[in-house]
């Protein structure tokens, strides 16, 4: 397993999708599946910026990415406050253009692009969000 | 995060390079504001040489539509994208408020 913290700002956000995209490629995933793992992790950093720490500069995000024989697992750790996925609306996209909103749409792509997704929080430990995507050739 | 602006005679092309996320959306939406008190708003965005947009980058340029097609004034088109990209567009159901041209060429003219 290899763990980086990095500073929960926005301009972090790059060096977080290289780190992560690097170990999917080791992970043996093609460019589509690659491209999801980045999404997912873009996605669900940008939320703990914005939700659990409530802006920037307010705690780090510490990543850890695994690989195992089934699977590359990512583990985004936060100590901002408890996220709740039951109180994200699931977005409507099937309105008019003017009537659109933008809720829900970062942790609707997460549960899309990857195959587990566990959400965890402890009051000393914090945030503990868990992605898995089923590597290449494995039989789940 | 640069881009570049064109005008053609019917409408402006805007050349983004890089990636669009949460870091990066600030710069690209002063562009689409420069443009609108300009009163530009029939648009294309070439996104030949962007790697990366994330749902913050997708809700810009929905804001973008909105203010463009408000009074049936313009539209944000978009050419040149990324089959992933694409891809994830379309997985949150936004590809339907926009027109995506294949070429700049067809983009332009559809104006």
């Amino acid at each position: 397993m290899q763990t980086i913290t990095f500073p929960g700002r926005f301009e972090s956000l790059d060096n977080i999708r290289e780190f992560v995209v690097q170990a999917a490629k080791q992970a043996g995933f093609d460019e589509a599946a690659t491209y999801a793992v980045e999404l997912s992790v873009d996605e669900a950093s940008t939320n703990i910026i914005e939700h659990a720490y409530g802006g920037e500069g307010k705690g780090d995000i510490i990543i850890s990415v695994e690989i195992t024989d089934q699977d590359f697992i990512v583990i985004l750790h936060d100590h901002g406050k408890p996220f709740d996925p039951s109180k994200v609306p699931v977005p409507n996209h099937n309105v008019p253009l003017e009537e659109l909103k933008p809720r829900g749409v970062g942790l609707f792509l997460i549960q899309k692009m990857m195959d587990e997704v566990q959400f965890e929080f402890t009051p000393d430990k914090g945030n503990i969000l868990t992605l898995k995507k089923h590597r290449p050739g494995t039989v789940q | 995060m640069s881009a570049a602006v064109t005008e053609f005679k019917r409408c402006v092309v805007v050349k983004s390079t890089g990636r669009i996320d949460s870091d990066t959306v600030p710069d690209l939406e002063e562009t689409f504001k420069s443009l609108a008190k300009l009163g530009k708003y029939r648009l294309v965005l070439d996104m030949s040489e962007i790697n990366f947009v994330s749902s913050k980058g997708w809700w810009l340029l929905i804001d973008v539509q909105k203010a463009c097609k408000h009074l049936f004034r313009g539209e944000l088109v978009l050419a040149n994208i990324d089959k992933k990209i694409r891809d994830s567009l379309k997985l949150i159901g936004m590809d339907t408020y926009f027109k995506i041209f294949d070429d700049i060429t067809s983009a332009v003219g559809s104006f």
